[in-house]
């Protein structure tokens, strides 16, 4: 029944994509990414199933309406009938929205409980907040460093700065230290802040969770394929909330091994 | 019961020569200042929230015009952050609160054959505390440091951050909610005690149960915000840590105590929407409200529900899979007596005989575009794909389509459907379409391309944004423009009714149901001294 209703959802959700595809060049873009991380993935297929499920109820829906309004008009000599209720009709509009959220409930709920099992992971990273940038350690490894807007972006940015955006590349969405990770290795976080709230949110990842001062919240992802991914910060925290993103590199392990063993290697210089 | 003692008073004051009947408004303006009169004070509530629909709308032209294009161009981001948050503080508390209340005042009285409201000095106090709260609030803007620029959720620890303007802002929606609270205590007392003979419950207006059940909604939830706001203003002065991690307090306790007023809030503010355009399909459909008792009820259960979907709002804060399973599938729940309301208002039209003048259209424009923003509401349930809409311009798309085209339309609708009975003129049929019109089409060019912005991963609250999103951002400016102009040609419309026009007849439509329509118009100053009788 799942995997059916998971089928059934890919090949909908394929043809919504082509069909939205034509127009939807990068700067007119339309619908969710379905990233690059299996929670990723589902979001979007049970983003896609709930948007079919509306589709197809409102096209019904307005379709009535848009009958009624069109035939039972006074200036068509449209005479009112009296009727008030019927049971009959009443009972049925309620038991099939029912039926609906509950298949709804069945396909949603064992995604939330598989997004929150964070077991067997196999790295953990700490990622802290602060107004406005963030900090990424890797636990365990005794590397941690800070990563803020980039300069081109943080020029162009300013008030009358004359500098046109779209001169600038990946604006408001680079970094000067971006958090690498490894593909295919199942990646603990931790979040948490040291001001204010934040969010850490990667769209690749469908990964949000907000950084709360006191608790350190927990999730997980694994990357699927090597790239750079860029996120936001989620939760308005300050005047510099729109300029704290998040940019993730995802390098092969091996890659991500040497990446991680030089940068090791001055940073236990410099703490020695 | 202090009804029936106050009419032996008053007559007790004609037998010594006092004509209580003849006594009509003052003059100047100590009629508005002093008034215990529920019409005169409906009225004053309603002109207020025009007045504040500008105010909190040119905020609004503020924040579209700085995303018309990315880069910053006209404010910084500090004042941006401080349009967001008073845009929503003023457009929620200080015009569509204001507006309800304002109908709630003309109507209830009207709709259940009462003289005027129970507790008329009540009455215009809990008006007149509103101009200075929200006197207070705007002034925040001019203090040093600025307005509230933390969001109208007032997340802590950001809020505190705040500078001069905090306790004013504290202290303005302790007023606001006063205010708020003591018109609905006004209006069940008048519900419950003051109905025409023969005016069973379940034989109220449509209108009047909506109501009933927001005023319910208003003294259980409007304690719980002053109660978290005043927790807020304890830790910023009196050394408190309640929401203070530092001191051993929990930021995530102020999202539960916020959103625990803050969703109810929501249907306070879309269940008298509901009840009016329950007042005006029938109206031009001619034809009664289909499955009323079914809609009170989902009425009932709406705001039942309203009390336990709160933290749907928190799906990101690291709750519990239990808390997160629970507050899912119950906010899917309120799907159902929404899809009944909607389908039951369809079915009022099935087979009636329909006219589409304004009210008509602002209606049918309210049922096709709050179900879309009950789609999405929908959608926004489902908490695994919330991670991703949470916080973003789906999110913000989804409450404008609620509010604007949901509660402010219906507000409209309701506006030119009463006004020739407030003021005895018709409106200018032309010019309502004519606007009508522009609002619908300006409505969906602003907020349907949001949906679109937020799913490819724009969040809300940001002065500036990624050149990706450029495109859509700039038709969503073009659009809100539109609407905002539009909404000039309602101000002007409004005020050329009331200054003249065809005169209106007492039953204004094509036989409307009602006791408002046996009454002349405009409605006289006082209507129903004797109580009419309800078969």
């Amino acid at each position: 029944m799942h995997r059916v209703a998971t089928n059934a959802r890919r090949m909908i959700s394929g043809l919504f994509l082509a069909a939205t595809a034509l127009p939807a060049q990068a700067a007119w873009k339309l619908n969710m990414t379905q990233g690059v991380t299996s929670t990723a993935q589902e979001a979007y297929d049970l983003h896609m199933l709930v948007l079919w499920i509306c589709t197809i109820v409102g096209i019904g829906v307005f379709a009535v309406m848009i009958y009624a309004i069109v035939t039972f008009q006074k200036a068509k000599g449209a005479v009112p009938a009296t009727f008030t209720h019927s049971t009959k009709a009443e009972v049925i509009w309620t038991v099939i929205p029912t039926l609906i959220l509950v298949f709804l409930g069945y396909e949603t709920a064992p995604a939330l409980v598989r997004i929150d099992d964070t077991r067997n992971s196999e790295m953990t990273i700490k990622i802290t907040g602060y107004q406005w940038k963030w900090q990424y350690e890797y636990v365990g490894e005794g590397y941690s460093f800070f990563s803020t807007l980039a300069d081109t972006s943080n020029a162009a940015r300013q008030l009358g700065s004359g500098v046109n955006p779209k001169s600038v590349d990946n604006y408001l969405l680079e970094v000067d230290n971006p958090l690498v990770v490894p593909v295919g290795v199942k990646i603990r976080y931790l979040v948490t802040a040291n001001d204010v709230l934040h969010s850490w949110w990667v769209p690749a990842f469908s990964v949000k969770r907000d950084a709360i001062p006191g608790y350190v919240n927990e999730g997980w992802f694994n990357v699927d394929k090597p790239g750079v991914y860029r996120g936001q910060c989620a939760e308005l925290c300050g005047k510099d909330h729109g300029f704290m993103p998040i940019v993730v590199e995802a390098l092969p392990k091996a890659e991500f091994d040497a990446w991680l063993a030089a940068k090791k290697a001055p940073a236990a210089v410099a703490a020695n | 019961m202090s009804t029936t003692t106050h009419d032996h008073a008053g007559h007790n004051h004609d037998h010594a020569g006092h004509a209580h009947d003849d006594h009509g408004p003052g003059k100047g303006l100590s009629r508005w200042l002093f008034t215990t009169n529920h019409k005169d004070i409906g009225t004053l509530y309603l002109l207020f929230a025009l007045v504040m629909l500008f105010v909190g709308g040119a905020m609004a032209m503020v924040i579209r015009l700085e995303l018309f294009q990315p880069g910053l161009q006209f404010v910084n981001p500090d004042f941006f952050n401080q349009m967001t948050t008073m845009h929503a503080l003023i457009m929620i508390f200080g015009m569509i609160m204001p507006a309800f209340v304002g109908f709630a005042n003309w109507m209830i009285p009207l709709m259940i054959g009462a003289p005027d409201m129970a507790l008329p000095r009540l009455n215009n106090w809990s008006f007149w505390i509103l101009p200075f709260a929200s006197g207070i609030l705007v002034s925040t803007l001019f203090m040093p440091g600025g307005g509230p620029a933390g969001g109208w959720t007032l997340y802590p620890p950001l809020s505190l951050q705040a500078g001069n303007s905090f306790p004013f802002t504290i202290f303005a929606i302790h007023l606001l909610g006063m205010s708020s609270i003591l018109g609905s205590i006004n209006i069940i007392v008048t519900i419950m005690n003051m109905r025409a003979p023969g005016m069973t419950l379940l034989k109220m207006p449509l209108f009047v149960w909506t109501w009933l059940i927001t005023a319910y909604l208003l003294i259980a939830a409007m304690p719980v915000l002053a109660g978290g706001v005043t927790m807020l203003l304890t830790d910023q002065f009196f050394g408190t840590s309640f929401f203070q991690a530092a001191g051993g307090g929990d930021p995530v306790l102020f999202q539960h105590i916020f959103w625990f007023f803050g969703h109810p809030e929501v249907y306070i503010i879309i269940l008298p929407a509901f009840g009016i355009v329950s007042q005006i399909i029938p109206t031009f459909s001619r034809k009664p409200l289909f499955g009323y008792a079914a809609m009170v009820y989902a009425t009932a259960s709406i705001g039942f529900l309203s009390f336990i979907v709160w933290a749907h709002h928190m799906f990101t804060v690291g709750m519990p899979l239990a808390g997160e399973m629970f507050f899912m599938l119950s906010t899917m729940l309120i799907a159902i007596p929404t899809a009944v309301k909607v389908f039951n208002w369809t079915a009022t039209m099935w087979r009636g005989s329909l006219t589409f003048e304004t009210p008509m259209l602002f209606s049918l424009a309210f049922l096709f575009l709050f179900t879309i923003g009950g789609f999405s509401g929908l959608m926004l349930a489902i908490a695994p794909a919330d991670f991703q809409y949470h916080d973003t311009y789906f999110v913000v798309a989804h409450f404008h389509y609620v509010l604007v085209p949901g509660a402010l339309f219906a507000a409209i609708a309701g506006a030119y459907f009463w006004l020739p009975k407030w003021t005895g003129h018709m409106y200018d049929e032309r010019l309502g379409k004519i606007h009508f019109w522009l609002s619908a089409i300006s409505v969906n060019i602003t907020f349907f391309p949001q949906h679109f912005l937020g799913l490819a991963g724009m969040p809300r609250r940001i002065p500036d944004y990624a050149t990706q999103f450029a495109d859509w951002n700039m038709i969503s400016s073009i659009g809100s423009f539109g609407f905002g102009l539009s909404q000039l040609l309602f101000a002007y419309i409004v005020i050329k009714t009331i200054r003249g026009g065809r005169k209106a007849t007492a039953e204004v439509w094509d036989q409307p149901e009602g006791l408002e329509w046996t009454v002349p118009s405009p409605a006289p100053y006082h209507t129903f001294d004797e109580a009419p009788v309800v078969k």
